[in-house]
Order: C-alpha cells, then structure tokens, then sequence
C-alpha cells in the first residue's frame, strides 16, 4: 500500500469515528470534539517544529499555551476605564521599570569588566535594585486596581478588539517569552532543557494565577467576546428558524451546531495555513538544515552552521505557533481560567499526540492531535461502559463497583500512557512515519 | 534579651522546623532521582509519581490497619503501613523496569528516549492512583499531633512566642536520617554497594570486573522504590495527601538534585535542604523579626516579604537556572555516587 493510501485511510478512519461519535451521542459532541482536535492539531504541529525538526524538547507547553490565552483577555475585553484611570499609568510605569531593569541587567553582564563571576554578580545587583524599585512603582497600583468593583472587574482589561487578532497577539507573546527563555535554556543538555522548560511553564501559571491586576487571576476572566454569532442570536433569525423546520431540526440544537461549525471554519483556515508553512519550511533548504542540526549536531556546526542560533529560531517559532492555538482555545472556551492549566493536559498530552503522530512529520502531528485528543474525550464514555460490562455480574449496590464506575473517568491517564508506551516500543516513529529524504 | 530570643523561637517555628521537614522531604525525593539518574542514565519525570504510589498504598493498608483496630500509640500508624508502601512500591518499580525500561537499555537508548518512555510511565501511574483511591484529599495522620505545643513552649519559657513541632515533622526528620544513614552505609560499606558506585563510575570497567548489571540495575530500583514510598508517605503524613500535588514536587526535587549535582547522593541531601530553606526564606515575611530586634515600639509598615508565598515553587526554579547557568554540575561535582 502506498503511503498516500496510507494516510488517506487513517484520515477516513478518524473521520468516522468523529461521524459514529455525531450518530451515537449527539452531532454536538461530536463537533465539540472536532474543534478541539483542530485546536490539537495545531498545538501538536507547533511542538513538532521543536522536536520533529530540532531534536528539542519542550516540557513548558502548557506555559505558551496560557500566554495564548492571556493574549485573548488582553486584546479582546474592553478596557476599564475606572481602573486605568485610578492606577493605569502608575501599572504601565512599574511594568516599565522592569523591563528596564531586566535590560539594564543583560547590559551590565556584557559590559561589566572583569570575570563572568563578577559580571554575574554585578548583572543580578542591577537587575534585583531594579525589580525592588519595580515593585515601590507598582504595588501600589496594583491594590487601586484591584479594589475597583473586585467581583466584577478588578483588573485594567483589555484593548476591546476583535478577538481573532489576539491569536496573532498570542503568537507574539509566546515568542517574545520563548526568545527570552531560549536565551536561558537551550544549550542545556537535553534533559536539563526539559526540566527548565518545565519549571519556566510552572511559574507562567503561578503569575497568571496570581497577578489580578493584569487577568483577574484565579478569579477568571469570562464572557470575552465572539469571533461567531450567539447561539441566542441565531435562534431569532429567520433563515434559522426556516432551515431547522426544513431539516426537521430543534432550533437551538441547530444554533449550537452552526455556532461550532462557524468555529471549525476559522481554525481550519488557521490549522491550513499553518500545516502549509510547516510543510514549506520542512521542505526548505532550511528545514533541511534543521534536521541535519537534529540528526548531528557537530556535523552541522562544522558545516559552519550556527547550531545555538538555529535552536533559538525553532524554539521560537514552534511556542509561537503554541502561543497561537493557546489563544485559540481560549477564545473557543470563552473564558480565561488560569487554574484550568495542568502539566499533564497542556505538556505531556501534546507530547503524546506528537509521539504517536509521528515526530518529524506535520500530517503525522495533525492525524495525532486528532486521534489522541478523541480518545481522551471518548475513553471516559468507552471506559464506563467497560467497567460496567465488566462488573455486571456483581451486585448493583456492589461498593467495589461503585468505586469502579465512580473512578472510571482516571483510566484514561492510564490509557494515554499504555497508548504511548506501546508506540514507542513497537512504532517508534509514528502513525505516519517521517519521510527518508 | 528575650527580644533576640522571641526573634530567634519566631523564626524557628516558621523557618527552622518546616525547613527541616520539607528539605528531607525533598532530600529523600531527590536522592531517589539521583541514584537513577547515576545507574540507569536518565531523568525519571515518573518520580513523583512513583512517590504518590507509595503513598496510596501506605495510606490503604493504613486503613486496614485502623479498621483492625490496631495503632502505633502516639506516633502515626502510617509507620507501621509503610512496609507494606514499600514493597508495592518497589515491586512496581521492577515490574515496570522489566516490562519497560530493559528493552531501551539494550538498545542503548539515547537519554531524551527514556525521559518520555518516563512521561508515559507518569501517565501510567497517575491513571492508576486516581483509579484506585480517587483524586480526593486524604488525611491519614493519626496519633499524637504534636511533640511541642506552641502554648507549652511559652509556658516553659516565659516567651511571648510559641515554638510548635508536629509529630509528623518530628518523624520525617528521624526517618530521613535513619535511611541516609542507611544508604550511605550500604554505598561506602557493602559489597553491593561498592560495585553499584563502580558500574555508575565506569560501566565497561565494572562489567569487565564481573559485576552483574541486572542485579546492579535491580538494586537501584529497589532503593529508588524504597526511597519514593518513603518520601512519598512522609509528605502525604505531613501536608495531607492529594494524587495532583505530586506531579508538582517533581521540580523542587529535580531542582534539589542538580543543584547538589546530579548523581551525587550527597549532593541530593544538600540540595534538598538548599531548595527548602530558600523558599521559606524568600517568601517568610520579616515584619515581626525586625519589630523585634530594633529597639523601641517600631514595626515595619509592610510585611517585609521578599516574594508573596504564592511564588514558592517559583524559588526552587529560580536556583535551578542559576545553577544551570553558573555551575551546571552542581555544588558537589566531579563526584557520583
């Protein structure tokens, strides 16, 4: 069988397994479903760019993802006037301060004589002075703005634009952090980067979660704006109402379901353009440079290739694409939850979509993102109704069955990982292998 | 006077006393990294995990323990379960080697491999803790809460601050004393021991000596097992046990690891305590030590914190990447094992 066939083939199974979810259970679920395997996929091709093209690995996706996010708040809710006005410049100079500090910091290391010793110590005194001077500028804004009307706003909201630009926005907030922590990180061994990367993504949460005064933090930020109609809305429209008499339909299951298609819509133009980038940069006699990079890193470099440069550049890239579908998500949920944000559900799940896809090939990442992100919805359902088949013999009121039926829902941790297991034992390379050049 | 002193009690009981049973907490945790970082060669993301497991199964065969009826009078009686932790533990540990990790041995995986064949193992095990005993909260400390009371202490001493010591803490010190003790015993001193720190030392040289790298590779998981159960059941003792807390420990302990140098179980124990004093120093709010020791009525306006405690975590990552980027093979280099 030809390697198209292949695929096409594994693309039509997923493809019905989505349309028998929309027969069995509801089209709803079934579309829901789909979204978030877009929004997967899309994550899922960003991690490839890192660890398919670079050999990198990224433990702080879910760090870039909550960056995306944060981009939808800050973009799309509309400003608060009041909070602005009681401490919105005091806010902007203390943020100000800091970014000063930090630069006059990396400054200092450079430029500082003496030894790296000293350098360091110099740079950490003049980047410390300037955090403390940070926090005398905007501690005190940051209690004003918080004390405006807390249970509602609290925070100094965003620009008010339409949310579809904050997925831009997102890409660009996961870059610039990327770049910084690129900066720090990479050149660590292998093993070390993914620690650090993991630790950075931890504190990205723990500021989100704790600085109100920028998204609310715990206390979330929801209701942010629509790229599509509401469902309430469409219900009142007449081509609506007449297409749901036609279909034979309920008219707001059928609102529901434009809604999510009119989703679909956009994160499939998003999810097209770029698996198309990807492919063209793989192609690409840089994407060629990449892989040499991957496949031997001294190789490369003494081909005169800049290997620290190249790895900054795809660690950028691929969080920015992260960053992207981080924003994308958020705008699907329509709520900003800081605390929603777990290692094992935004890290090492899309690990295991990249894994079992097929590092290094982007269809593969996509037909991952896809396959992976509907077992972790539907092994819930699938495993209920395998402890119930499984415990019918014993008595109904049975207290380990109950216990059994109860818990079922944490079996699919435990499949996600027999899943990738047993693809990195017996398919290493993946459900679509990457291509011999 | 008995300012300096009040200063000092205030600091040892918001310091001092949690510092030690949170940094041999970590110490342990981090020794069990190392020593599977030292033989097999790579870092176990599953580690916390494994901690978790220890702990699930202590904790149920603690309660079977107390549905019998049966206590450890005023110490916990977690103590009295943790053998049965242990086993399991390390019983899953070997499983989970056979069935897993001993085909990437020989095919002589490179290190990024068995870090995510551990991401799988993670999944695998956080499954199977929420399957079994369900995400909830558990508490399963019982006997005597406390070995000092805070008001006892003033009583006795005629300060206005109380020093209080929980039995928990008190038991996390001596049982992490009592198995360091241990390892290094065994390390520096057995037979076993000695050809582990030769095969971590030099692999070819040992297998031409004749050690057996499968019990080599056994041993470890066996002390890597032990020491998780062990650590894993004391932080649950301590702080209450939650499934989703542990994933979160894998940074501090990992932190712990390679700031002493990773490899080096000396190091792991110096790291941990590093790791633990810093974060409570950091986010320790000095207002009351400082209205002690200056003289008069003065107290400071504001808390005198260096970072708000809701950045804790974020201190063990800080050290992390400072020593990564200062000295990347920790404070003990040169030395494994």
């Amino acid at each position: 069988m030809s390697t198209n066939l292949r695929n096409i083939l594994l693309f039509a199974i997923m493809g019905a397994l989505l349309i028998a979810v929309g027969v069995i259970q509801s089209a709803n679920v079934a579309l829901a479903i789909f979204n978030l395997c877009l929004i997967s996929a899309i994550m899922t091709l960003g991690v490839n760019i890192q660890w398919g093209y670079a050999g990198l690995f990224n433990a702080g996706v879910m760090g870039f993802a909550a960056l995306g996010g944060l981009a939808a708040v800050l973009v799309s809710f509309p400003p608060v006037p009041e909070a602005w006005a009681v401490g919105g410049f005091r806010a902007m100079l203390g943020v100000v301060t800091g970014a000063i500090s930090i630069f006059l910091g990396i400054i200092a290391f450079r430029k500082f004589p003496g030894s790296r010793r000293i350098r360091g110590w110099g740079a950490a005194g003049v980047a410390l002075s300037g955090i403390v001077l940070m926090r005398f500028v905007l501690d005190p804004a940051v209690e004003v703005i918080e004390a405006v009307e807390p249970a509602r706003t609290g925070f100094l909201g965003g620009l008010g634009l339409p949310i579809v630009f904050s997925w831009i926005a997102g890409g660009a907030f996961a870059a610039l952090a990327a770049w910084g922590i690129g900066k720090i990180a990479l050149g660590l061994r292998s093993d070390y980067l993914a620690i650090a990367t993991l630790g950075i993504s931890e504190i990205i949460i723990y500021f989100l979660k704790n600085e109100d005064w920028l998204a609310r933090g715990v206390k979330n930020v929801n209701g942010l704006p629509r790229p599509v109609p509401y469902e309430i809305e469409l219900q009142k429209t007449l081509w609506v109402q007449e297409l749901a008499a036609q279909l034979d339909f309920n008219v707001i299951e059928l609102s529901s379901i434009i809604v999510k298609l009119s989703y679909a819509g956009l994160f499939i133009v998003v999810l097209v353009i770029v698996f198309w980038l990807s492919e063209r940069a793989l192609k690409s006699p840089w994407g060629r440079m990449m892989r040499a990079i991957r496949d031997n890193e001294v190789a490369a470099s003494a081909m005169g290739k800049d290997v620290t440069w190249r790895h900054l550049q795809v660690f950028v890239l691929g969080s920015a694409v992260i960053g992207l579908a981080g924003a994308m998500l958020t705008t699907l949920d329509g709520i900003f939850t800081p605390a929603s944000y777990q290692p094992l559900r935004f890290t090492f799940l899309i690990w295991v979509m990249v894994i079992v896809g097929g590092s290094g090939n982007n269809l593969g990442s996509i037909l991952g993102g896809f396959t992976i992100w509907f077992f972790w919805i539907e092994a819930e359902p699938i495993g209920l109704a395998l402890i119930e088949l499984l415990t019918s013999g014993m008595g109904e009121d049975s207290a380990l069955r109950l216990h059994l039926i109860e818990n079922a829902a944490h079996t699919r941790l435990a499949t996600m990982g027999v899943v990738l297991l047993l693809v990195l034992r017996f398919s290493p390379r993946g459900l679509i292998p990457e291509r011999e050049k | 006077m008995t300012d300096i002193l009040n200063a000092l009690v205030l600091l040892g009981n918001f310091v001092l006393v949690p510092g030690l049973a949170y940094g041999s907490q970590l110490a342990l945790g981090a020794l069990g990294v190392t020593m599977i970082y030292a033989v097999l060669r790579f870092s176990n993301f599953a580690h916390g995990e494994t901690m978790s497991f220890g702990a699930m199964i202590t904790i149920l065969a603690t309660w079977w323990l107390q549905d019998k009826g049966v206590t450890f009078g005023v110490l916990p009686t977690a103590l009295l379960a943790l053998p049965v932790g242990i086993i399991a533990t390390v019983g899953i540990c070997l499983v989970l080697d056979r069935v897993v990790y001993r085909y990437y041995r020989r095919e002589k995986a490179n290190p990024v491999t068995y870090l995510i064949v551990s991401v799988g193992i993670l999944f695998v095990l956080s499954g199977l803790v929420r399957f079994i005993i369900g995400p909830q909260d558990r508490v399963f400390a019982d006997g005597e809460r406390f070995i000092m009371k805070a008001r006892v202490f003033k009583q006795m001493t005629g300060l206005d601050q109380g020093l209080a010591i929980k039995t928990t803490q008190g038991v996390t010190v001596v049982t992490a004393v009592v198995i360091v003790a241990l390892i290094f015993w065994f390390l520096n001193r057995t037979r076993t021991g000695k050809s582990m720190r030769a095969y971590s030392d030099n692999e070819d040289l040992a297998l031409l000596s004749g050690i057996n790298p499968a019990r080599v590779v056994a041993i470890t998981w066996v002390i890597a097992g032990a020491l998780a159960a062990i650590a894993g059941t004391l932080y649950g003792l301590d702080k209450g046990y939650k499934p989703f807390t542990y994933l979160g420990l894998v940074l501090p302990i990992f932190a712990s690891a390679i700031v002493g140098g990773v490899g080096n179980p000396l190091g792991a124990i110096a790291g941990g305590f590093v790791v633990a004093f810093s974060e409570l120093l950091l986010t320790f709010a000095y207002k009351r030590v400082i209205a002690y020791l200056t003289p008069g009525d003065w107290i400071p306006e504001g808390l005198v914190q260096l970072l708000s405690t809701d950045y804790k975590l974020a201190v063990s990552f800080v050290i992390l990447v400072i020593v990564l980027l200062v000295k990347p093979t920790g404070m003990f280099s040169g030395k494994t094992l």
